[in-house]
Formats: C-alpha cells, structure tokens, sequence
C-alpha cells in the first residue's frame, strides 16, 4: 500500500517537475501561497480581501448562467428574467446568488477599505495597492450600474435616466456625450445592447486584470497588519519574518472558516430574503420599464446613497456632480493625505478614531439620507454630513503630521 | 475607553433615526396588514379560484404557466384544465388573456395591467387592500380609497355589496379638504364583511405567490442549505484550531 503510494508520489514529483521546467508553477505556489509570509495577527476585517475575490468568482460564474438565459433587448429583457426566475431549473436560485452578491461585493468592499483607514493599509509602501483598489472600485460601480439597467424594470430606467443625465452637466460636450453613452436619443435598445456588452465582458476582463495587479502589489511589499507596524524588520536565519505565517496553510484554512461564515450569512439573504426589504432588489423594479410611467420616487442602489445625497445636496447642477465626483476622486489621494508617522488606529491618537468614526458616520448616514425622498430637513442634513464628510479629509491632512502617536511595539499583538 | 462608549452612542443614535421614504414600498401609505400566507395552500388554492374567475377576464398572468400553478398548489392538470381554464390554451401555457391591449386600452382607457409581478412591485397588502377599497362616489361610478380614480371597476361588488364613503374635513396648510374618513356598506353583498375579507385574503396570497413561485420552494430548501453551512463552519472552524495550534 505505502509502496504503490509512494509510487504514484514519485510519477507525481517527476510530472511536476517536468512542469516545473516548461512553467514555474512551483515558484508562483511558494511566491504567492506556501512562503507567502503574512503577519499572524490578522484580526476580522483581513477576511474582507478574500471574501472579495470570493463573491468576484461567484458573480462571474453565476453571470455565465444567466447570459445563457437573458435577452439583451429593449423588448426581451424583462420577460427573459422571468424566464429565468420562473422556467429555468435553478435559475431562480443563480440570480439571487448574482443579485444579493452584487450587494454583498460592495458591503465586503467598503469593509475593505474601512479596515485600510483602521491600519493605514494605503500607507507607504502600499500607495499602489490602495490606488489599484480605487479603481477596483470604480469600474466595480460602474459594473453594477451597467447590472441593474439589465432586469430593465422600472427602475433600471429611470436610474439609468438619471445617472446618465448627471454627464449631461457638463458644459459644451454634455449633451452629445450622453447621446454617445446611450446610442441613441434616449435610453433605448441600443443602450442595452452597449451595456450588456460593457457588462458581461468589457469590465470583467478590466476587474480581472486590476485584481491581479492588486495582488502582485500587495505580495511585492508584503500585507500589512492591525499593528501597521513592519514585520520584516524582524526576521530569522533564514530570512523568514518572526511574525509571519505562510498563507498556506496557515490562512488558507483560516479563510475557508471565513469563507463559511460569510456564506451562511449570504445563505440566509439568498433564501429568506433576497429582495432586502426592497434595499437589494427594488420594489419598482419588478414593473417592466416604462418611459410614459415615471416612478413617484427615482433613487440609485443603496451602494451608490451616499454620492447621491452629495450630489442632492448642492443645488447646482454641475456644482453637484462636480462634487460628487471630487467625494470619489479624493479617496485616491488617501495615502498622501495621511501623514501621521505611524500607520494604525492603535498607535494614533483619539484625534483619528474622533475623526474616522465621524466620516463613517457621515458616510453610512449620507447612504441613508440618498435614499429618502428629499423634504427641506433631509437636504439640510445632507448638507451637513457632506460638509463633514469633506471635512475628514482636510482635517487629516492638517492633524496626521503633529497629530499625537503612541509607541509602536516591536512584534505585532497577538 | 469612555470617549469610544460615547461615539458609540452617537453612532447608534445617528443611524436608527428614521429617514423618511428610505425604504417606502410601492407607494400606497398606510396599509393594513393583509395576513395573507402563502403557506397555506387551501388559502392559496381559493385565491387561484377567485383570480382565474374575476381576474383574468381583463388581467393576463403572461410569466406563469398553468402547469405550474397546477403542479404547486397540488391542484393536478385535469383539474385545473376542467375548472380553471376558460379558453382553449394547453396545460402548459402561459396565463395569457384573450383581450388585445390595443381593444383594452380603447374600452377601459388604460390597458388592464399584467398581475404576475404586482405582489412584487405592489405586494400582496396593498392588493389586498385595494380589494377591500372599492366604493361608489357622489357620480354613481366606482372609486378607490387605495388608488384614487382608478379605471378598474369594482369586479367584486357582488360579493362585497357596495360601499359609500362617510367623508370628514382635514385642514392642510390652511387649506379645508374633504377626505374619505371609512367607508360603509349601504347594500350587503352575497358574503358576509368577514368572509369577504378571507376571500381577499386568499386573493393576495395567491397574488403573493404569482410574484415568486418558487418561493415555496426557495424558503425549504433554505433551511437545508443553512442547517449544512453551519456543519461546514463548526468543522471549519475545528480544522483551523487544529492548524493554528503552533501559532504562538
């Protein structure tokens, strides 16, 4: 018995390396996984980056099920789907999974990058990561915009009226611009046609790519960690950080415990929630698109509340996508904005937990006020919370660099 | 310690203030809960009865299959094609209605709606409510308390009797209005309140129901699927334990 494994063991060795000379497979596994050494103190948030990539694979495998269904058409969009959650064996089931994990890639998404603002993940030397995260996220926007027009329910077209109107703003090129984003003079056929190709290749093939230059960033420096202090500094004989573990197996496992978790929580949506409350899959939206018929209430996707009050919030125009525009842009700048000598909230003083904790306010509170029907109070509040929102970002320029610090610690807490 | 106690307060504080029209349904204010459930299958059953009855005459269900429905509420195909299909469509055809949209728009002004999605867009409460809302206004026409002016006519006075609106005067902003304070049952219909009332209950169950068929299925399969993620996290759980064991 031993004898036969170890057999099938050597045919194995010899197979890979074989490989191993036409293809480095090996070295990627040790580069990337078995001698990938990552600080062993990771708490909860550092689950978010794989459970991300977790629910990428998911929406793009339960994406190519749903192609096989759907019909990009003006005329066939709307019964496709009900084709789908009706006829189809399981399809019901494969577009929950792809329409609750649209929701759930961006909670795990800002998750992400609130746990980057704890521990000063975008901090040197990881500049890089942060701005290939940024746009992650934009083009992971503007893949859910192109998503939601697809049902083409109600609010799929009045939100895509919306949104593209918003690029209507801008002086001279506007008009013609949205004429150019839609095809045609209204949103129509055409627009479906050109979002559907946007949305089932055009964006993925871009996510893919910038997911892999996330990643190559990331294992060039090395993950940072709650302590946000550098576990290289410290390392053994063999050049191996004292307070690394390799990701394999170590996180591996650790992850696939996350993993299960998360899905039991996905789970739960899928099956006994999906629509959310009308916050996941709109009620409007389950009325096939109108354009005599506008809705008595347009509101984008709760992922999007939070610029959508920001662009309510400024009575101009322009001025508002002007500024909504600047409420994204600025979070690339992040990395340079903060420039307090250590890296995590732990270190920091209570200045920054005051101030981090304001702008998740602000921002979690500007999401809700998005929704709303906009009465005087909302938009004055809105007001409010845009201005501290804004304000986060001058104040951590100016309180980061003298801002008070406590002592790092040579090894990470653990 | 204590200044994160008091952010923490704020937060909460901050985040469970209502926002009005956040999460607002399809409109419809104030509804009164219609206990429909669509586990319930008798109830269910009674509901498809009512629909195909006084329902599709104008309205189709065009994404549901009479097969389905047959296969779903237990009914069997014979049945449902003896005493639920009026026409001459198949077993598995779509519940689609004879009526042309461009003659319904002509007769009725607007084209009698699709009812396969309104428990989803308008949900099963709001149906049942508009149900129970039909009156007949001052012209001798019919009116709704839930739709104002609505082109439908009140299909169930017969069982219903007819309601008239007992009116009172509301000041908005200075200004005196009449509104429909409740409505009154001036000629008893064929069923009692009470048993009007269930009967549209079963209605928006079985409205309930159009909207997701699979949703009978869906919620049972869910309790498996979660019973064995559960398993799969414990077990998870133990296996990084057993790997972590090493990590000092």
């Amino acid at each position: 018995m031993g004898k036969a494994a170890s057999g099938v063991g050597r045919q194995a060795t010899s197979f890979l390396n074989w490989v191993d000379q036409r293809l480095p497979v090996t070295d990627f596994w040790n580069a990337h996984l078995a001698k990938y050494y990552a600080p062993k103190n990771f708490n909860f948030w550092y689950y978010m980056g794989g459970l991300a990539l977790l629910v990428l694979v998911m929406q793009i495998l339960t994406g190519i099920f749903l192609t096989m269904h759907y019909k990009p058409s003006a005329a066939e969009a709307f019964a496709s789907v009900e084709y789908i959650m009706r006829d189809v064996d399981w399809g019901w089931l494969v577009r929950y999974m792809h329409s609750t994990g649209a929701s759930f890639f961006f909670i795990i998404v800002y998750l992400h990058m609130f746990r980057s603002l704890l521990y000063g993940s975008h901090r040197k030397p990881r500049e890089l990561i942060w701005v290939f995260g940024m746009l992650i996220y934009l083009l992971l926007m503007a893949e859910a915009f192109f998503g939601y027009v697809l049902p083409w329910g109600q609010m799929s077209y009045w939100g895509a009226q919306v949104i593209i109107n918003l690029f209507g703003a801008i002086p001279a090129i506007g008009e013609p611009l949205t004429e150019w984003i839609r095809g045609d003079y209204f949103i129509s056929d055409a627009t479906i046609n050109r979002f559907f190709a946007l949305h089932v290749i055009a964006l993925p093939l871009a996510l893919a790519g910038l997911v892999a230059m996330h990643l190559t960033a990331l294992h060039e420096v090395g993950s940072n960690n709650p302590d946000g202090i550098d576990i290289k500094k410290n390392k053994d004989e063999d050049g191996v950080p004292v307070d690394g573990i390799p990701f394999h197996p170590y996180y591996t496992v650790k992850d696939i415990f996350g993993a299960s978790m998360f899905l039991m929580i996905f789970a739960f949506v899928i099956f006994f929630w999906p629509e959310a409350g009308g916050l996941f899959l709109e009620h409007d939206n389950f009325a096939p698109a109108n354009p005599l018929v506008t809705p008595e209430h347009i509101k984008p996707v709760w992922y999007f509340t939070p610029y959508y009050a920001i662009l309510k919030a400024v009575p101009d125009k322009l001025m508002g996508v002007v500024l909504m525009g600047v409420s994204v842009g600025v979070l690339f700048l992040l990395p340079w904005l903060d420039r307090s000598p250590v890296r995590s909230i732990r270190y920091k003083g209570n200045w920054y937990k005051i101030l981090v904790f304001t702008f998740a306010i602000a921002f979690v509170r500007l999401g809700m006020l998005g929704m709303a029907e906009g009465t005087p109070a909302q938009t004055w509040e809105m007001r409010f919370w845009t201005f501290i929102y804004f304000a986060f970002f001058i104040l951590l320029f100016f309180l980061s660099k003298g801002g008070a610090v406590k002592p790092e610690p040579e090894r990470v807490t653990h | 310690m204590k200044n994160y106690k008091n952010l923490l307060a704020l937060a909460v504080l901050l985040l469970t203030l209502p926002v009005s029209g956040a999460f607002a349904a399809g409109g419809g204010g104030d509804l009164k809960p219609s206990g429909a459930n669509i586990n319930d299958l008798g109830s269910l059953q009674r509901g498809a009865q009512l629909f195909m009855n006084y329902c599709m005459g104008c309205h189709s269900a065009e994404y549901m299959r009479y097969n389905r429905l047959a296969e779903d509420l237990e009914l069997g195909e014979d049945m449902v094609m003896r005493n639920l299909i009026f026409t001459d469509q198949k077993i598995g055809d779509p519940m689609t209605i004879a009526m042309s949209e461009e003659n319904a728009e002509q007769w009725f002004g607007k084209a009698p709606p699709d009812l396969s999605l309104i428990g989803r867009s308008r949900g099963a409460d709001w149906v049942y409510n508009y149900m129970l809302g039909f009156y007949r206004d001052a012209n001798g026409g019919w009116n709704n308390t839930v739709l104002e002016n609505a082109s439908m006519p009140h299909v169930f006075w017969q069982l219903q009797g007819i309601q008239e609106p007992v009116y009172k005067t509301v000041n908005e902003n200075g200004i005196e209005r009449q509104v429909v304070d409740h409505l009154e049952l001036v000629e008893p219909g064929s069923l009692s309140p009470e048993a009007y009332d269930d009967s549209m209950r079963d209605l928006a169950a079985f409205i309930d129901y159009l909207g997701e068929p699979a949703q009978l299925k869906r919620k049972k399969i869910g309790v498996w699927v979660m019973l064995y993620l559960a398993l799969f996290a414990f077990l998870a759980y133990l296996l990084k334990l057993e790997y972590w064991r090493d990590v000092h």
